[in-house]
């Protein structure tokens, strides 16, 4: 229990500290809400009268606290641009990302997965160095790369799929799977390398424990060992990197949502820097950063779980 | 069972900082920190992590390919200016035309030869590359280095500001600082961008590397001989994390020029008309239906640059990786 309340601790202090900083950066952005909102209309009476609304002439501190007492009451300010609720546009467009980072991640691992247990189980064989070529060659596609190629593919030669646009999960799943498969597929791509070696290394090294000679010993079949044996102990570090991937993409989906148009997260945000429209950036920033940190959380849970020598281990944060 | 981490320290990042590992696939720079340090790690170690005890070193033809490949491309764009190359700006009649003997990649939609788009693209792509890892090494290097030699408070305090660095997603930081730069689009702003993201990465591998020599009894022979701190830095410590830094800074050149790729499709590149790769890409995407070569061409010769230097920088690194003579 001391171990999660620590936890909890350091997960509150990083938030303060995520969203002091991220106010500091956009502080030293050029243009304003007040600038944006009178942007065509107005002179400098409207952003005078504008900046007496929100405060603008206070100082960045006490602006800060100001900001951080709305978000803990869960009020996000409102686009300077279009006046939407900031709180409103994360609820609409959070679940768009969280949806295309499960599936994303979900195909890179059912791919990744089974791959890197037949590496393991041959390694040094053909398909080995097959698929360690094949996965570092995926590494080295710049997302964007890869983006255009699947348009390529798919919505324009083969007709199949649409290049851009999203369908709500709740609307129609197997819809909105299908809009979401080459977005998901381009970030999963150099996921998928990073796991399967990850997992291939761990099993590799997992297979010369002692307790494993004693399997074969005992006469158990290959498959069993590397299931029943060899596959739990050697999950550690591929949940961890998972975990960690998941948090970072959740504002890493940026450049895949801008290509396809979906209306995600981090479109949302790239929007809101290149508008100079930076309540928006604020919000979804808190989101990013708060799904990063609770990730983690969940990942030193389960590994706390897995593993009952880290609950009590004293070095570790 | 084993300790997740027992043959390689990076595999868990999250335990030396929550913010470790923090980045954005779309620039990748963010892969550069400890988390990924180690993935590289893992595709370097293809070869050896069975046997362990490769006879003999060597940089093998894989690298000599790849350096080959590199070095041409850099010599295309160092010699720009005094090539036989149609000019890159001026427009055509020749609109949209496939790859053919008197245009090598096509043209593209105002006629313009792609193939000198590329090479003059290569030159603006590859300055920028070269130009934004500099910089984040002097200065990660020195975060680093000082943060790793000194310890203490000091230490907390950088890897403070690394940390804060790192929880922005890459993007996201390079869109700010070119935002910062109001619209100044130029080599500089896209440089500084760029280099920025890559000082937090460049600074925690210094540091951890700084962290074990200043350990190693050459260093402790410096100091009891009366050496004063800054030698011991310069002349002790510095010869050794540099060789990590340099592998390291090639594929940090790979994951720049992918990065420059990333601002471009948001329209924050080089303002045009100076042609990036990424910028030709991103200009050509309109065009997949009926004329996929605008984007494909420049984006083949960006893959295989960047994977060029993701293979040299590899052979390097495992070269030059004194744990595997143990």
């Amino acid at each position: 229990m001391r171990f999660v309340r620590k936890k909890l601790v350091q997960l509150l202090v990083v938030m303060l500290c995520v969203t002091f900083f991220s106010f500091l950066l956009l502080e030293l952005l050029p243009g304003d809400t007040a600038t944006t909102l009178c942007a065509g209309a107005g002179g400098t009476e409207c952003i005078e009268q504008k900046t007496a609304e929100f405060h603008l002439n206070d100082p960045m501190p006490v602006r800060y606290v100001r900001w951080l007492g709305g978000v803990v009451t869960g009020d996000f300010g409102s686009s300077a641009r279009n006046a939407q609720p900031v709180s409103e546009a994360l609820k609409q467009r959070l679940p768009v990302t969280i949806e295309l980072l499960l599936y994303s991640q979900f195909l890179a691992l059912i791919i990744a997965v089974p791959v890197g247990l037949i590496a393991a189980q041959r390694s040094g064989s053909l398909f080995d160095r097959g698929s360690t070529g094949v996965l570092f060659l995926f590494l080295a596609i710049p997302n964007f790369m890869l983006a255009l190629v699947l348009i390529l593919i798919f919505p324009v030669r083969l007709k199949l799929l649409n290049a851009v646009g999203y369908t709500p999960f709740t609307e129609n799943p197997f819809k909105s799977l299908g809009s979401l498969l080459l977005p998901a597929i381009t970030l999963a791509a150099a996921e998928m390398a990073t796991y399967m070696r990850l997992l291939r290394t761990d099993l590799i090294a997992t297979m010369q424990e002692d307790y494993i000679t004693m399997a074969k010993a005992k006469g158990m079949s290959p498959r069993h060992i590397l299931l029943r044996h060899a596959f739990k102990p050697s999950s550690f570090s591929l949940i961890t990197v998972i975990g960690l991937n998941f948090g970072r993409l959740i504002g890493g989906t940026l450049l895949v949502e801008v290509i396809f148009s979906i209306n995600g997260l981090g479109k949302y945000t790239v929007d809101g820097i290149l508008g100079r429209d930076y309540i928006p950036v604020q919000g979804a920033i808190v989101v990013i950063a708060l799904g990063y940190v609770l990730v983690n959380f969940a990942v030193d849970m389960i590994y706390a779980a897995l593993d009952p020598r880290i609950r009590h281990a004293r070095a570790l944060v | 069972m084993p300790v997740p981490s027992s043959d390689s320290p990076g595999v868990v990042p999250s335990k030396s900082s929550i913010f470790a590992g923090s980045g954005d696939l779309a620039t990748e720079i963010g892969r550069m920190s400890d988390g990924s340090a180690h993935e590289l790690n893992n595709l370097g170690a293809l070869d050896s992590d069975e046997d362990g005890r490769s006879a003999k070193k060597r940089l093998g033809p894989v690298f000599w390919v790849a350096a080959g490949w590199f070095i041409l491309v850099a010599l295309a764009a160092l010699l720009a200016p005094v090539l036989p190359l149609k000019s890159y700006t001026a427009p055509s009649a020749f609109i949209r035309k496939p790859p053919s003997a008197q245009f090598w990649f096509g043209t593209d939609t105002i006629g313009r030869d792609i193939f000198s788009r590329v090479v003059w693209g290569g030159r603006v792509s590859l300055a920028v590359a070269f130009a934004s890892i500099t910089f984040g090494v002097i200065v990660g290097g020195t975060i680093g280095i000082v943060s790793g030699y000194f310890r203490g408070r000091i230490e907390t305090l950088l890897m403070g500001f690394c940390d804060v660095l790192l929880s922005f997603p890459a993007l996201l930081l390079a869109l700010s600082i070119v935002a910062f730069r109001g619209d100044q689009r130029d080599l500089l702003t896209i440089s500084l961008a760029i280099g920025v993201v890559s000082i937090a990465p460049v600074a925690r591998l210094v540091r951890a590397n700084t962290l074990v020599y200043s350990q190693r009894e050459f260093v402790t022979a410096a100091r009891s001989l009366g050496a004063r701190r800054g030698r011991i830095i310069v002349k002790e410590i510095l010869p050794n994390v540099i060789f990590p830094v340099l592998s390291f800074s090639i594929i940090a050149i790979g994951l720049a020029i992918v990065a420059e790729g990333g601002l471009a499709f948001l329209g924050q590149s080089v303002q045009p008309p100076t042609p990036t790769w990424g910028g030709m890409i991103s200009d050509g995407r309109n065009y997949l239906s009926n004329a996929p070569w605008i984007s494909l061409m420049p984006c083949l010769i960006l893959f295989l640059t960047v994977l060029a230097l993701n293979l040299a920088g590899d052979r390097i690194r495992e070269y030059f990786d004194i744990k595997d003579n143990d």
